[in-house]
């Protein structure tokens, strides 16, 4: 069967692929490129746990086929932390406890750091409509919020 | 298994071929948060994908004399970040605002919306209400026709095959315009509509409503324009007893199914409540466009 030939940039990295049309980007992230942080709950759009970002823009890689990033900047979990030192948001997870199972966690990180970017200053209102698309079946979010919270807090150095 | 081909044409010329080429199999891809799940379920297996998004026609939101035109394929996104159409066409942005996530809008396009046709598309009964029109161009040319022409089932549209939409465009509304949309859902955020109700209404100096446009949605097999309730509203200041008038309207005028998101009954009582409600609202905006 004739592949596509894919040229992208992931985290920052020149990175080419191939991949067949019915391939998702989620499925050449996970399964072609062994990025595994990006996470398949649902494979419909419903659960957020495959966000990504696409040019910038926030996206379930699950809803994207592999083809259409060509030429794209796709950003994924594995690009957040520098090196060793974790993202503020990844820490504030981790002091906050905003996670159990954790199959959530790469998208929620994802959409946080693409809704403080946006918004630096959000409400907590603001925040839960942000997270609106990635659904946590542990926590019961308000761990979750809290982090982002702090979070933004730390990132506007107040 | 055929192979499943993928083709990115850049121009309009270029994607009505493929499309003719395609015999039937052909499938448009926009934001494909609609056309991904169906593959994914199985549901459909294209030979061919006609990927829209790099024709530039169908990706810009422009202001033109008469009206605003934006491409079939612009995001939920790029529209909510584009701020004079969000302050000149607030009702639309409710319906298109409420399309999944943000991740979801970062992708679905109203293109794609209204030509999935849903009966519950969020973004259509505000389009139908604002006079909307669509640019359609295929084997046989060009063509304009208004939005509520497009679907004429659930997943059923009047295009023809190869046919596809290029931009929608809004006439500029006169001035004390004011337009709204509402859905009723279970639960607040992705959650697919009970009822919909998109109301556009004009009020004259005098505070009397000239005219009004209310489109209904989920209650049918396609968005229904509710003509008896818009009548409801023309002729008074949007009172009491108008709005009295136009819930009886609106609730006459639904023609629904029973489903696990509700029974007949239940959105027939739906659509009235909440015509009241998009009514005040779409006035609120009609008379804040005056001061
Ligand atoms: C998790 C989730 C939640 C959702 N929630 C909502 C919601 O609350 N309300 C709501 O209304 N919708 C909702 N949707 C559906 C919504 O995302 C889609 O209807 C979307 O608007 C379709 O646009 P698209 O660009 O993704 O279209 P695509 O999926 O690319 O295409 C949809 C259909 O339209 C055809 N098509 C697309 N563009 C054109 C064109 N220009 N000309 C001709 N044919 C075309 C395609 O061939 C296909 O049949 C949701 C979807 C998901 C995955
Ligand atoms: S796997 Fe993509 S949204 Fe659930
Ligand atoms: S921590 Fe388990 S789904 Fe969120």
């Amino acid at each position: 069967m004739k592949k596509h030939h894919v040229s992208t940039t992931i985290n920052g990295d020149e990175v080419d692929f191939l991949c067949e049309t019915s391939e998702t980007l989620l499925d050449v992230l996970r399964d072609h490129l062994h990025l595994t942080g990006a996470k398949e709950g649902c494979g419909t759009g419903d659960c957020g746990a495959c966000s990504v970002t696409l040019d910038g823009v926030l996206v379930c890689s699950c809803l994207v086929l592999g083809v259409e990033a060509e030429g794209k900047e796709i950003e994924t979990i594995e690009g957040m932390a520098d090196g060793d030192e974790l993202h503020p948001l990844q820490r504030k997870f981790v002091e906050h406890i905003a996670l159990q199972c954790g199959i959530c966690t790469p998208g929620l990180l994802i959409s946080a750091r693409s809704l403080l970017e946006k918004n630096p200053n959000p409400t907590e209102e603001e925040v839960r409509f942000g997270l609106a698309g990635n659904l946590c079946r542990c926590t019961g979010y308000q761990n979750i919020i809290e982090a982002v919270m702090d979070a933004a807090q730390e990132m506007r150095g107040a | 298994m055929t192979e499943m081909k993928y083709e990115v044409p850049t121009s309009l010329d270029d994607a009505v071929a493929l499309l003719a080429d395609g015999k039937g199999n052909a499938k448009v891809l926009a934001g494909g948060t609609d056309v991904l799940v169906q593959m994914h379920m199985d549901l459909i297996e294209p030979d061919l994908i006609v990927d829209i998004k790099n024709i530039s026609e169908l990706r810009q939101i422009t202001k033109e004399k008469d009206g605003y035109r934006f491409g079939a394929a612009v995001s939920g996104v790029e529209l909510m970040d584009h701020e004079d159409f969000c302050q000149t066409w607030p009702g639309i942005m409710d319906g298109v605002s409420l399309i999944g996530s943000l991740q979801v809008k970062g992708r679905a396009s109203v293109g794609g919306n209204v030509c999935n046709a849903s009966p519950a598309a969020d973004s259509v009964p505000a389009m139908i209400a604002a006079g909307a029109t669509a640019t359609i161009v295929g084997p046989k040319g060009k063509r304009d026709i208004p939005v509520e022409e497009i679907a004429t089932g659930p997943g059923q549209t009047s295009l023809e095959d190869g046919e596809i939409v290029v931009s929608f465009f809004l006439p500029n509304s006169a001035p004390g315009t004011g337009g709204a949309y509402q859905r009723f859902t279970p639960r607040t955020e992705m959650d697919i509509a009970v009822v919909g109700v998109g109301i556009s209404l004009t009020l004259g100096d005098d505070g009397v409503c000239s005219s009004a446009k209310v489109a209904l949605g989920a209650v049918a097999a396609t968005a229904l324009i509710a003509e008896a309730a818009a009548a409801a509203l023309v002729g008074t200041k949007v009172d009491k007893a108008a709005l009295d008038n136009l819930a009886a309207a609106a609730s006459a005028a639904c023609k629904p199914i029973d489903d696990k998101r509700g029974t007949k009954e239940y959105r027939i009582k739906v659509a009235g409540v909440l015509a009241r409600r998009v009514a005040l609202i779409a006035l609120e905006r009609a008379l804040g466009g005056k001061e």
